[in-house]
C-alpha cells in the first residue's frame, strides 16, 4: 500500500447556529492514496461539503470552525497552518471542481484568463507562458479548437465544457488532491459519462487523488475505489467500493443502496418500483448527541442504539460500520 | 452586428431623441406665459398694446407658432441656435463661454462620487457589521436625504465663514496672476466646496449601492471558485468581485447623470459658479427663451452623451453584452 496523500485524523467541525454550536462533522477520519479515488455518500446536509470546505480552509468565516482533530497533507497539518500557507495550498496542491459548473465560472473574464491566472498565481509563470499553457489544458480537457476558445467568455459555453474548464483550472498546477463536489449533478447524463471519463484518464496520467463528494450511487461504482458513507456528520461505513456495495452493513448504506432504481429490475414486493428511507435526516440540534443518529429510522434499532453512539466495527480488512447491529448480524 | 453597426444605431437614436427634445422644449417655452416682450416693457417702466406689438413684430414672436418652430429648427440644423436678447451676443458663444465650467463641475462631481462611493460601498460590504461600516451608513443617509442646497450653504458657513479654508464665491480669483498651474490651483480651490456638495447626495446613493451589489456577489459561486484557487484577498475582492458588482453602479451613474446636471444649477446659484445654472437661472427670469432654449439643448446633449458614455462603461465590464462579429 502507497503512503496516503491526505490524512484525515478525528476531525470535528462545528457551525455556530442560532440555537448553538453543532457538529456537522463528528469525529471523522479516512485517508485517501496517490492515483485513488474516495467517494464520499450521503444526503444533503451530512457534512460531505463541510468536509471538502475544512480540507480546503474555507469554512464560512465566524460560523464554522474546526474544533478537533488533524488534516494532515503529507507531514503538514492543514488544520492549524497559517491561512498565507493555506492560500499557496489551494488551488497548487489541493484542487476543486464545484457543482455548479454555470455559476463557478465568472461571467466577466474569459476562461483563458481564469485558468491562467491561477498558473500566475501558484507557479510563477509570466501572462503568456500561462496563456499558453490554458490552451494546452483546455486540449487536455477536450475542448475543441483551444486557442480559439481559450479567449471565450464563460456564457459563450454550455454546461459541460464550463465543467471541462473548471477541471483545467483545477488540475492546471498539477494538485496531489482534486476534491471534486458533485462534478455532474447539474449536468447531462450522458455529458456526467464523459466528464467522468475525463477524470479518470487525468487521474491516471497526473495520479492525483480524487475525492469525489457524491450523492450518486452510479458515480460511485464508476469512479471510486474506496467509499465512506456519511450520516448526520459522523461515518456510516467505510470500505472498498466492491464490499461495501455488495455487502452493506449498516442499515442506512442499505437503504441507500436500495433507493436506487434498476432499469430492467423486476418489481415485486420485495422492491417495488421506488423504496425510500423512512423518517428524515436529524435536525442540527441533534447532531452530536451519544446515541446513534440514525436509530430514529432504522427498522433494527434497540435501546441500546437509542442510549450510546456505536463505535466503527470492523467487519473485513478496510470495511467497518458504525452499527451496534452489525457485529450482531454478522 | 459589428460595432460600427452598433454605433451607427445607437447614434441615430440619439439624434432622434436630441431632435424630439428640441421640439418639445419649443413648444413648452411657447406655452409658458411671458414673453421678452414684457421683460422689455417692464424695463421702459410700461408700455401700451401698440408698443407691445412693434416689439413682438420686430423679434417676429407674431408669426404662427409652426412658423417659429420651423425656422428655429432650421437656425439649429445651421448650428445656429438665435441671438440672447438680454446679453446681447449669439447664444452658442455665450453658452458655449459657460458650457466648461459646468463640465467641470459636473464631471467632476459625478467621477468623485462613483469613486469614493465604490470605495466606501466595497470597504463596508466587507466588513459590513463594522463600526466603520455603520458609520459610512450613517452618512450616506444623511447625503441621501439633505437637499443639495442647504448642504451648500452648510458647507459655506462652515468651511468658508466660519474656517476660510475656501472660498466663498466664484470660480477664480480674479486678482490673481501666475502661469497655468497657479490658476488651476486656483480653480481647483474654488471648486471643493461646489463639488463636495454636488456630490454628496450621489456619493451616497453609489455607496449604498456598491454595499448592496459588492454583498451579493461576495455570495456568488464564482467568488468561492476565487478562493478556492487561492487568490489573495484584495484579488478576490478588487479582481473578481468588483467588475462584476460594478454592473448596477454604472447603471444608476447613467440614470442620475441627468440629475447631477440639473443639481449643477442649484449649486451654481449657491456659490455663484459661473456656468450654464446661472446663465439658466438668468435667463428665466429675463424671458430670454433663445438663451433658454440653447442651455435646454445643450444639456440635453450633455446627458444624452453621458448615456452613450454610461453604455460604452457597460460593454467595457460586461463581455456578454458585447457580440462578436
Amino acid at each position: 500500500m502507497t503512503d496516503p496523500v491526505l490524512r484525515i485524523e478525528n476531525l470535528t467541525v462545528e457551525i455556530r447556529t442560532r440555537t448553538g454550536v453543532a457538529p456537522v462533522i463528528d469525529d471523522l477520519s479516512f485517508r485517501v492514496d496517490t492515483g485513488r479515488t474516495l467517494a464520499l455518500v450521503g444526503e444533503s446536509g451530512c457534512g460531505k461539503s463541510m468536509t471538502a470546505l475544512a480540507i480546503m480552509g474555507l469554512l464560512p468565516r465566524g460560523i464554522g470552525r474546526i474544533v478537533r482533530g488533524s488534516i494532515l497533507l503529507g507531514a503538514e497539518d492543514l488544520a492549524t497552518t497559517s491561512p498565507a500557507r493555506m492560500r499557496s495550498i489551494r488551488g497548487n496542491e489541493i484542487g476543486m471542481i464545484f457543482q455548479e459548473p454555470m455559476t463557478s465560472l465568472n461571467p466577466v473574464y474569459s476562461v483563458g484568463e481564469q485558468i491562467s491566472e491561477v498558473l500566475r498565481a501558484h507557479q510563477g509563470m509570466g501572462r503568456k507562458a500561462a496563456w499558453s499553457m490554458a490552451i494546452e489544458l483546455l486540449d487536455a480537457v477536450h475542448i475543441p479548437n483551444p486557442s480559439l476558445r481559450v479567449s471565450d467568455y464563460p456564457f459563450q459555453m454550455s454546461g459541460g465544457q464550463r465543467q471541462r474548464v473548471m477541471i483545467a483550472i483545477a488540475l492546471a498546477c498539477r494538485p496531489r488532491v482534486l476534491i471534486a463536489d458533485e462534478p455532474t449533478t447539474a449536468l447531462d447524463v450522458t455529458v456526467q459519462a464523459q466528464i467522468f471519463d475525463l477524470l479518470k484518464d487525468l487521474q491516471r496520467d497526473t495520479g492525483t487523488a480524487i475525492i469525489l463528494i457524491t450523492h450518486d450511487m452510479g458515480a460511485v461504482t464508476e469512479m471510486a475505489d474506496e467509499m465512506i458513507v456519511m450520516y448526520a456528520g459522523r461515518m456510516a461505513e467505510a470500505g472498498p467500493v466492491e464490499a461495501v456495495i455488495s455487502r452493506p452493513r449498516h442499515p442506512y448504506t442499505r437503504g441507500l443502496i436500495s433507493c436506487v432504481p434498476h432499469l430492467g429490475a423486476i418489481v415485486d414486493d420485495d422492491r417495488p418500483l421506488l423504496t425510500e428511507i423512512p423518517g428524515i435526516v436529524p435536525g442540527l440540534g441533534q447532531f452530536g448527541q451519544d446515541r446513534c443518529l440514525f436509530a430514529s429510522r432504522c427498522e433494527l434499532s434497540d435501546s441500546h442504539c437509542r442510549s450510546a453512539r456505536p463505535a466503527a466495527y470492523a467487519i473485513t480488512d478496510g470495511h467497518s460500520a458504525a452499527c451496534w447491529q452489525a457485529g450482531g448480524a454478522a | 452586428m459589428n460595432h460600427l453597426g452598433t454605433f451607427l444605431i445607437r447614434m441615430g437614436n440619439a439624434a432622434v431623441l436630441l431632435g424630439s427634445v428640441l421640439v418639445l422644449n419649443f413648444l413648452l417655452i411657447h406655452m409658458a406665459p411671458g414673453d421678452v416682450a414684457d421683460t422689455i416693457a417692464q424695463s421702459m417702466g410700461g408700455a401700451d398694446a401698440e408698443v407691445m406689438a412693434q416689439i413682438r413684430a420686430e423679434y417676429r414672436l407674431d408669426d404662427p407658432f409652426l412658423v417659429q418652430l420651423t425656422r428655429y429648427i432650421g437656425n439649429v440644423l445651421r448650428f445656429d441656435l438665435g441671438h440672447s436678447y438680454f446679453y446681447n451676443e449669439p447664444v452658442t458663444d455665450l453658452i458655449l463661454r459657460r458650457l466648461p465650467a459646468t463640465l467641470l463641475l459636473v464631471v467632476t462631481a459625478q467621477v468623485l462620487a462613483l469613486l469614493v462611493g465604490i470605495i466606501l460601498g466595497v470597504y463596508s460590504s466587507r466588513n459590513p457589521r463594522g463600526i466603520f461600516s455603520h458609520l459610512i451608513t450613517a452618512l450616506s443617509l444623511f447625503g441621501f436625504s439633505a437637499p443639495v442646497f442647504w448642504t451648500g450653504l452648510l458647507l459655506l458657513i462652515a468651511l468658508s465663514l466660519r474656517l476660510p479654508l475656501f472660498p466663498v464665491a466664484g470660480m477664480v480669483d480674479p486678482t490673481l496672476d501666475g502661469g497655468v498651474w497657479v490658476r488651476a490651483l486656483d480653480i481647483a480651490h474654488h471648486m471643493v466646496l461646489p463639488v463636495l456638495a454636488l456630490s454628496s447626495i450621489f456619493l451616497a446613493l453609489y455607496s449604498r449601492l456598491s454595499r448592496a451589489s459588492m454583498m451579493e456577489v461576495l455570495e456568488s459561486d464564482y467568488i468561492r471558485t476565487a478562493e478556492a484557487k487561492g487568490l489573495g484577498n484584495t484579488k478576490v475582492v478588487y479582481k473578481h468581485a468588483l467588475k462584476n458588482a460594478v454592473s448596477p453602479v454604472i447603471t444608476l451613474a447613467g440614470l442620475q447623470f441627468s440629475a447631477v446636471v440639473s443639481g449643477a444649477v442649484v449649486v451654481e446659484t449657491v456659490f455663484s459658479w459661473p456656468g450654464l445654472g446661472t446663465l439658466a437661472f438668468e435667463a428665466i427670469l429675463a424671458r430670454d427663451t433663445p438663451t433658454i432654449l440653447g442651455i435646454l439643448f445643450f444639456s440635453s446633449l450633455v446627458v444624452i452623451v453621458g448615456n452613450l458614455l454610461t453604455d460604452a462603461a457597460h460593454r467595457l465590464v460586461d463581455p456578454r453584452l458585447r457580440r462578436r462579429g
